[in-house]
């Protein structure tokens, strides 16, 4: 909450609460500046950071594997393929209109996010089974393969495509407004109610796959509804906000040391956190640089790095990685 | 009432690892099954849990096929202790066991179910265990928990139905007294009405604890009923390659197995 409020009143232009419902000289400014610019963007990083958090906390839980993150299964990479797409190959030809960009790119990223996606869950299904260590696999492949064409196509591209490509992958909440919010806002807010509620099948999953099914939960099932979940929130994601990297892995991480493994806790407290950094990282990226703005992917991973380094470090030794 | 493979058999690949196989576990009973490393014990384990389907005949719980049953209602009737023990993240003891609660979908906090997980953790040998952090234990410690939630998962006070516990290896990593222990856990859940199927490498284990054995060979039950009969010098010294003798009580009933020759050639 006082983080929310902190964001609000940070920015270009300065708001203050005192002066705001007074009638004064620039209180039309400061209310449009609040409610059309501020407010949806504050909202939208609430949503997204409590939504990659907990996708990452679930996708962890998925793969039995404290390093997943939804980013393995191909949607960011997807998502920037079609970002690149968009940016290098049709950014002149429309003469860079703003406008059609604002439609086109969320969209073609949000297709290119679930077309990669689909792509890895496919390969990595064989006789009704989905296969955790081929997705991981086939993910990575996917990833390396998207990257390659990605890098192939910035060098061919003209350098006002190549800085908007650049500057989307480094994630900005800057584009979003009442309309986006409107769309995607649903969506993830019944992800984000709908995950808890699997709280204790998650806990289950971590045992084994066998072992949960003795325990009555229905793995497959369960597994493809979660999977078809965290990409769907993950392309959103993306679509609006670009690549924000290591919300989805360090949060769960920081959390479980927090409030321990147990995922009825940890997914609510994962959306919690999430949220906070994400609204402290977008304030931060666009009032330290003022009036240019900080892309909030980098400073997200720029805080994230480290942590996760030491974290690495700390669970080497207990989880007995050499 | 029973938990029954009739004529069951899986395949992977072309290569039948199980073939052809009946067994019935009865409600009270404990049975064990025996053969050497690689016979097939564990996929007939896994396809009596369900969790494998049989590609020839049927795996019946009271008659019904067990795809038939709704997953919850099946793990309220069976529950299964498999060899496999590691977690990825650090969960307490306590937390491991509550989750075998998971298929009666009951407030863990309730008195009564508190008593449920204290008397499991009794009952395995892990009282002792409770506070600590599972990613921490030995393989035997973490044993124990694990048969401690397999307890839980088919503990209900006023029990009227038949409930099973089928158990891989579950002496494996144990101590000398631990395994004692476990086997005479076994025999009181019988003793209750339980149906109790373990995966055993001990023959001398077998015949002095179980009501029946079942030997297993290249996935086929070679032979199978009370263990002072199917666990013949002879049958063994063929099945594990190896020359076995026993020690014989008055009435001719065999007491102790030990091997004695040379050890099969290892082609």
């Amino acid at each position: 909450m006082v983080a929310t409020a902190f964001a609000l009143t940070r920015g270009t232009i300065a708001i203050d609460w005192t002066t705001l419902f007074v009638p004064g000289t620039d209180q039309a400014m400061q209310t449009t500046a609040l409610l059309e610019l501020r407010l949806p963007r504050v909202l939208l990083a609430l949503l997204i950071g409590a939504v990659l958090a907990q996708a990452g906390a679930v996708t962890q839980a998925l793969f039995r594997n404290p390093l997943a993150e939804p980013g393995l299964i191909g949607v960011s990479a997807g998502a920037a393929l079609a970002a690149a797409i968009v940016f290098t190959r049709l950014d002149g030809r429309l003469g860079g209109l703003a406008a059609w960009q604002g439609v086109l790119l969320p969209v073609a990223a949000f297709a290119g996010g679930l077309l990669a996606a689909v792509t890895v869950l496919r390969l990595s299904q064989r006789d009704g089974v989905t296969r955790m260590t081929t997705m991981l696999l086939a993910g990575t492949a996917i990833n390396a393969f998207v990257a390659a064409i990605v890098g192939l196509l910035s060098t061919t591209a003209d350098d006002s495509g190549l800085r908007g490509f650049t500057l989307w992958m480094y994630g900005n909440l800057g584009r979003a407004g009442w309309n986006e919010i409107a769309i995607v806002g649903p969506v993830l807010l019944i992800l984000l109610l709908w995950l808890p509620r699997e709280a204790r099948a998650l806990d289950a999953l971590l045992l084994g796959d066998a072992e949960a099914l003795h325990l009555g939960v229905p793995v497959e099932r369960l597994k493809r509804r979660i999977l078809i979940a965290v990409v769907l929130a993950t392309a959103a994601a993306v679509s609006l906000a670009g690549i924000i990297g290591f919300v989805g892995l360090i949060v769960p991480h920081a959390l479980r040391l927090i409030v321990g493994p147990g995922h009825r806790l940890l997914l609510p407290a994962s959306a919690l956190a999430g949220a906070l950094l994400l609204v402290l990282a977008d304030t931060a990226a666009r009032t330290l640089a003022t009036p240019a703005e900080w892309p909030v992917g980098a400073l997200t991973s720029a805080i994230g790095a480290p942590f996760f380094l030491f974290l690495l470090l700390r669970l080497r030794d207990r989880a007995g990685l050499s | 009432m029973t938990l029954a493979a009739v004529h069951a058999g899986y395949g992977v690949r072309g290569r039948r690892l199980i073939d052809d196989a009946s067994l019935v576990l009865l409600p009270g009973q404990l049975h064990v099954l025996l053969g050497p490393n690689g016979a097939g014990k564990s996929t007939l384990l896994r396809l009596l849990a369900g969790d494998l389907k049989p590609d020839g005949g049927q795996v019946l719980l009271d008659d019904r096929p067990l795809s038939a049953w709704p997953s919850a209602a099946l793990a309220r009737r069976r529950s299964v202790m498999m060899q496999r023990e590691d977690l990825p993240f650090p969960f307490r003891v306590d937390d491991v066991v509550t989750l075998g609660r998971l298929p009666w979908q009951r407030s863990a906090e309730a008195p009564a179910e508190q008593a449920i997980i204290a008397a499991a953790l009794a009952e395995a040998g892990a009282a002792g265990l409770a506070g600590r952090r599972y990613n921490e234990l030995s393989g035997g410690e973490r044993a124990r928990v694990q048969l401690a939630r397999a307890l839980v998962q088919i503990s209900a006070p006023d029990d009227r139905e038949a409930r099973y516990l089928l158990l891989d290896e579950p002496t494996a990593s144990l101590d000398f007294a631990f395994q004692h222990h476990c086997l005479l856990t076994m025999r009181r859940l019988a003793a209750r009405g339980v149906g109790v199927l373990a995966i055993l490498q001990d023959p001398n284990l077998a015949l002095r604890h179980a009501d029946t054995v079942s030997l297993i060979e290249r996935g086929r039950i070679i032979a199978h009923g009370l263990p002072n009969e199917v666990l013949a010098p002879d049958r063994l010294s063929t099945l594990y390659g190896l020359t076995i003798d026993a020690v014989r009580g008055p009435t001719g009933a065999i007491c102790q197995l030990f091997a004695t020759g040379a050890a099969r050639s290892v082609a």
